[in-house]
């Protein structure tokens, strides 16, 4: 029961007055980003890592630091709840699965009923997360201590090719996409010989492409020119929320129970596992339409329908922390930004830090827990003020945005170069987006990919380029064996259905 | 919308699909060129500098390679719009002042450049009154300018505008 002291330690540090302000603003900020078209988790993550420099030189900021911005997390995924049930945007691509019965209970009248399930679920899926990650992460750690470089290059290689044989986008995009992203990684300097690279003698290039830039321009100049398509108008249901609607939604939540489980139990799997929140939710409405009473009703306003996908995207996006803070591998792009300020912190995530760093890792632990109920709290009370948010209207909001992406990019390096590569960035996210090109293993690959390639060089020079290392012993094999099998199994998918 | 010039489509998905293709690929194969010319082979002590993004550079080939076989196959009658006609005018009613904007930046600073931004958006397409199109653009720029410069002491970019002002 170490893991119990440790967190009573952790739920000291994360209840401090400043971290408790912290953690509100965080969520409240977190709702705003998750409301507002264009900015969303992984970017308003990664335009407000730079104010947080600072606070992390002081003694004790860099827990700070992470409570700040993973409370901006959690809050991103309550509000893309709000605009999906309210005006039938997903504001977050995991939500997408929560607009099939939400938008319609709201046009039934019963938005306030819809939003107090997706809250309480979501709930409910982050505590089912935090749990697994107290409970799990110690013992991942641990044994994660005793990793080399082949074992680690082998996760890598792992979550990589996870990617390729988990996501509905075409297997070959996929690899473009995640490919693009090493070469955008190798950019600048060779971490290990020093040499430059791919940088054509221009000084701008010699630091190399920065993700949160990448990620600024993605996810968030390329979701504006998407939500433009639809029109500059949004059009949505009135949020009357009150004390009687959520006690009458409370009442009727229990005999859900089953579908919450499920829920949480394939979120928590898709986001140890790098499959993420997006394809958890939509496979969790899945399974709840298949095995409801009521599954034909679906689709016209269930509320049941609400509960399995926002279930499993909370438990999903939460879980997604465990890999990153015991392997270093994150789960989502924005466990990647998170694990992005750690490095930027000068805190090196792995099994390292459960070990030197026990405040850090059982503060962010516990203010999961307090971070997620201060949420619910804020969330269950201001919904008609952050509904009132997409109310400003398109031609004032936009722009701001966009201004507000433009200064995060340049904060990332006081680059101006930055500011134009966020809108290259922007084109191209909003091309690969309408095209199926997935940017999660993009972001993922510009994070991880000198660290990947750093730990193939040091086995190579382990085993004297020997390829065999990477089958060295069972624990390596297995990680290897299932990675390649993960790779071809869109192939081994494709020839079984041939020979049916 | 109903304008039927409006819905028609501005491009199709099948030259979307070859256009990112083939762009993918000649970036592929930038990066294996130029690994190649920084050693892209075995030595003795391990693999050179060029021998990682010269295989990354190979797939991103091989891959778009593929997708862009498979972008040639879609068939006519599932050539679907990539974008229409409507919806392309306002993509690039953002995208056209977000590229003059950032241009801008680099000359007149982010505060300058952002408040003639908001105030073009708001104006030419909200049509809003100008002493909101000011009060807005303006003010969020103050706003802006005492959260990074005063309070978290973080300088954004500043042009002749400010100096003059004496705020640089």
């Amino acid at each position: 029961m170490e893991s119990l002291s440790s967190l009573l330690q952790g739920f000291s540090v994360a209840l401090s007055f400043t971290n408790t302000a912290l953690m509100f603003t965080g969520i409240i900020l977190g709702v705003i980003i998750g409301v507002l078209p264009g900015l969303g988790g992984a970017n308003g993550v990664a335009i407000l890592l730079p104010l947080t420099f600072s606070m992390a030189q002081t003694p004790g900021g860099q827990t700070s630091a992470i409570i700040l911005l993973s409370c901006i997390y959690w809050g991103a995924l309550f509000g893309g709840a709000i605009t999906s049930i309210l005006f039938n945007i997903p504001g977050e691509p995991w939500s997408v699965a929560t607009t099939f019965d939400g938008y319609p209970l709201a046009q039934k009248g019963r938005a306030g009923a819809a939003l107090t399930a997706a809250f309480t679920s979501s709930f409910f899926g982050a505590a089912v997360g935090v749990l697994v990650i107290t409970f799990l992460s110690p013992i991942v750690a641990q044994f994660a201590l005793e990793f080399g470089p082949p074992e680690f290059f082998s996760v890598y290689l792992l979550t990589f090719c996870a990617f390729v044989g988990m996501s509905k986008e075409a297997p070959f995009k996929t690899l473009a996409s995640m490919m693009l992203g090493f070469a955008l990684a190798a950019v600048g300097t060779d971490t290990v010989t020093g040499t430059l690279r791919l940088t054509f003698g221009t000084q701008a290039l010699l630091t190399g492409f920065d993700f949160l830039v990448a990620v600024i321009g993605l996810f968030g100049i390329g979701e504006i020119l998407l939500t433009l398509e639809e029109g500059l108008a949004f059009k949505g249901a009135s949020a009357k929320i009150n004390v009687k609607v959520v006690l009458e939604t409370w009442k009727e939540l229990p005999k859900y129970w089953l579908t919450s489980l499920r829920g949480a139990a394939i979120g928590c799997f898709m986001g140890i596992v790098p499959g993420g929140a997006t394809p958890a939710s939509f496979m969790s409405y899945g399974v709840a339409r298949r095995f409801s009473k009521d599954g034909d009703k679906f689709g016209n306003g269930q509320v049941e329908g609400v509960v399995a996908p926002e279930t499993a995207a909370h438990a999903a996006g939460t879980s997604a922390l465990l890999p990153m803070l015991t392997l270093g591998v994150p789960g989502s792009p924005t466990a990647a930004v998170l694990l992005g300020g750690l490095l930027i912190w000068g805190l090196e995530p792995g099994p390292l830090l459960f070990v030197e760093k026990k405040d850090f890792v059982w503060g962010l632990i516990a203010s999961m827990y307090l971070g997620n109920i201060a949420g619910l709290i804020v969330v269950l009370t201001c919904v008609p003020l952050f509904a009132a948010i997409l109310r400003i209207p398109f031609s004032v909001i936009a722009p701001i945005i966009v201004v507000i992406c433009a200064i995060g990019a340049y904060t990332v390096h006081n680059a101006t170069f930055d500011v134009y590569m966020m809108v290259v960035f922007g084109i191209a996210g909003y091309a690969f987006k309408k095209l199926g090109y997935p940017l999660a293993p993009l972001v993922l690959a510009i994070v991880l990919g000198d660290r990947a390639e750093a730990s193939f060089r040091q086995s190579m020079l382990v085993s004297q380029g020997d390829m065999s290392i990477f089958f060295a012993n069972k624990l390596v094999g297995t990680l290897t064996g299932l990675a390649l099998f993960l790779l071809f199994w869109p192939l081994i998918a494709w020839l079984i259905r041939r020979l049916r | 919308m109903s304008d039927a010039s409006e819905t028609r489509p501005a491009l199709r998905y099948k030259t979307a699909e070859l256009a990112v293709a083939g762009f993918l690929f000649v970036l592929g194969a930038i990066v294996m060129a130029d690994s190649w010319r920084l050693g892209a082979r075995w030595a003795a002590d391990g693999p050179q500098t060029g021998y990682f993004p010269f295989y990354v550079g190979l797939i991103v080939c091989i891959s778009s390679a593929i997708n862009f076989v498979r972008g040639l196959l879609i068939a006519k009658d599932k050539n679907r719009a990539f974008v229409e006609v409507g919806q392309f005018k306002l993509v690039l009613s953002v995208l056209l002042p977000s590229i003059v904007y950032v241009v801008l930046v680099g000359w007149l600073g982010i505060y300058v450049a952002s408040i003639i931004y908001i105030a073009f958006f708001m104006r030419w397409l909200g049509g809003y009154a100008w002493w909101k199109v000011i009060a807005v653009s303006v003010g969020t720029n103050a706003f802006f300018y005492f959260t990074f410069e005063k309070w978290f002491q973080v300088p954004l970019p500043k042009g002749p505008v400010e100096s003059l002002l004496g705020l640089g």
